[in-house]
């Protein structure tokens, strides 16, 4: 058990170094959703600040709607960013070295997967604190519930970029992963506007929406934050978090060739 | 400051308040809703007369009085069976109503009449009708009983009605149509609402000079959308809640320096509202949107909306 152990620890050490070393990215990561939330926001605020969706009990200002969404915005732009690493450390070499280990490589891509959940975990909470200084507060209890829907979601993102690296030979690509990934997840969604807004304007889009995993995640967050379990989501999360990682690890199969597989 | 408020709040939320009811009139729907204080759900829902909107406890809570405007009748209800006891002789189109301290006269607003109605709620007559501006709408009762006030909707002015002889001894200017008045402060100020003026004005009563004005001003929301209309006070008199009707939100002002410390987004077209037992939530009857926001005073934060009848109007609390 204790070589696992410390593979555990060595992987998530070098996420955690790799973060703490750079704070720009700390700052980039929490000044994207709060662009989102001061400036986005603040102009929608009275365009859609009228409806009463669950978790909420009340009006809520479109600051309040977007929280969710902005945290699970982190995890994603944290899990493609773990994923643009992969692909860094596999152009310098360092990626050989750690799949060289005797041990199982599925245990090192989950190593590598709670290294990164962790660290989006952490820029999360950031966020939410900053958000709670500018007076977009939930609960008090819904920020220790929603630890571990943040936690799922993380894994699934994560599992996500990880399955992506191992298709991505090269740092340029990347940019193909934003267009191709991130932005689809991030605008069908229910980060930005409640899935009935959506369902106004386009059956076919609210459709789309409504299996997007991330839309899942969001809903997790979402209700988590405000102490409740919304289990479809939970359901949606946890399968596709299954999904993402078996793959990712057939994906890095060495009988597959992968990743050495030259394309 | 913020997060006080928000762990208040989540404390708040943990611990009930003294159980009560807030009886809220349904405009549309000619019914009244009662709202448990402690389950914030609708318990039970009473047929009144057409268009509701004023209504009142008597002093022990033993009647219910219910402007049913559009039936042209004060009704009297019994609280505990829902059945209506009795018409009170109203005049015309009565809007609002202020039960003086004896608990035995009723004064009203006629709308349509220009008059303000005086009735004794025992021998249910009609003891004085006096002449007001157009469109009487807003009514308030100083503490000591001796002061009535009646703010005219059309010609803009609140008329202060002396109770011993039910005359005018004052008129005062206010902005574009008044529609709710309130005393505060042992009686010594009288805080008057102008919908379309966007403003609440302040009066010494002993002078009837103005003391000062306040104004609203929402991020985001037209100004023209900012019409104050009902208004309460903190039991100790140092904050003043007030509905601004179309910009669906709640101020919380301070009642010393006449400023605006926060808004509080609640349903839309909020009319007026009513604190619990305990003054630890406030309920807001907003019209368009058909339900009652809930807010927690202490932390300033809406905490739920519980959907009543069309157009809830006015606000009542039993314990």
């Amino acid at each position: 058990m204790k070589p696992y152990l410390v593979s555990l620890y060595a992987i998530v050490l070098r996420e955690a170094l790799r973060f703490v070393h750079q704070r720009e990215r700390f700052i980039a990561a929490l000044v994207r959703p709060l662009v989102w939330l001061l400036v986005f926001a603040a102009g929608f605020r009275a365009a859609l600040g009228i409806s009463i969706i669950a978790p909420y009990e009340t009006y809520i200002t479109y600051e309040t709607y977007i929280v969710p969404g902005l945290c699970g915005m982190i995890l994603l732009f944290n899990g493609m960013q773990s994923s643009l690493s992969l692909v860094y450390d596999r152009e310098m070499g360092s990626m050989k070295l750690l799949l060289n280990s005797p041990l199982p490589r599925w245990w090192l891509l989950v190593c590598k997967l709670a290294g990164s959940t962790a660290i989006s975990i952490l820029q999360a909470y950031a966020f939410l604190a900053i958000a709670a200084g500018f007076g977009v507060t939930a609960p008090a209890v819904g920020y220790l519930t929603v630890l571990p829907a943040l936690l799922i979601a993380g894994l699934m993102l994560g599992a996500l970029g990880l399955l992506l690296s191992s298709f991505v030979k090269q740092l340029e690509n990347f940019a193909g992963v934003m267009n191709f990934v991130i932005f689809p997840m991030f605008f069908l969604s229910s980060a930005l506007y409640p899935l009935w807004k959506m369902a106004e304007s386009s059956e076919l889009l609210h459709a789309i929406c409504a299996l997007n995993p991330f839309t899942h995640a969001v809903e997790l967050i979402r209700f988590a934050l405000y102490g409740q379990v919304n289990l479809t989501a939970l359901a949606w999360t946890v399968l596709a978090a299954a999904v993402f990682i078996g793959c990712a690890v057939w994906g890095y199969d060495p009988a597959r060739g992968r990743p050495g597989r030259k394309g | 400051m913020k997060l006080c408020h928000m762990i208040l709040a989540s404390l708040s939320l943990a611990v009930p308040a003294h159980a009560g009811e807030i009886w809220v009139t349904n405009e549309k729907d000619d019914t009244l809703s009662v709202i448990d204080t402690d389950t914030l759900e609708v318990i039970q829902t009473y047929a009144t007369g057409e268009r509701p909107r004023g209504i009142t406890f008597s002093a022990d809570f033993s009647r219910v009085y219910i402007c049913a405007s559009d039936s042209d009748a004060v009704q009297v209800m019994d609280p505990e069976t829902g059945e209506i006891l009795h018409d009170l002789p109203s005049g015309e189109d009565p809007e609002q109503f202020v039960l003086h301290p004896d608990d035995k006269h009723l004064y009203i607003a006629n709308e349509d009449d220009a008059v303000t109605t005086v009735v004794d709620v025992d021998s249910r007559k009609v003891v004085a009708q006096i002449d007001v501006g157009v469109e009487p709408e807003g009514m308030a009762v100083s503490p000591d009983g001796k002061v009535v006030i009646t703010t005219s909707e059309t010609t803009n002015m609140a008329h202060w009605i002396d109770t011993g002889t039910h005359t005018l001894f004052a008129n005062t200017l206010v902005d574009s149509r008044p529609r709710h008045a309130e005393f505060t402060k042992g009686g010594a100020e009288l805080w008057v609402s102008s919908e379309i003026g966007g403003s609440i004005t302040v009066f010494d009563s002993a002078t009837q000079g103005e003391l000062g004005k306040m104004t609203f001003e929402i991020k985001g929301v037209h100004p023209d959308r900012v019409q104050p209309v009902g208004f309460e006070f903190t039991p100790d008199e140092k904050y003043a809640f007030v509905a601004l009707g179309p910009a669906n939100h709640v101020a919380v002002v301070n009642a010393q320096t006449y400023e605006v410390e926060e808004y509080i987004l609640v349903g839309r077209r909020v009319w007026h509202m009513a604190f619990d037992g305990d003054h630890a939530r406030l309920f807001t009857t907003n019209g368009v949107s058909g339900d009652v926001t809930v807010i927690d005073v202490a932390a300033r934060k809406a905490v739920k909306s519980i959907k009543v009848g069309r157009f809830p109007w006015g606000a009542a609390f039993r314990p």
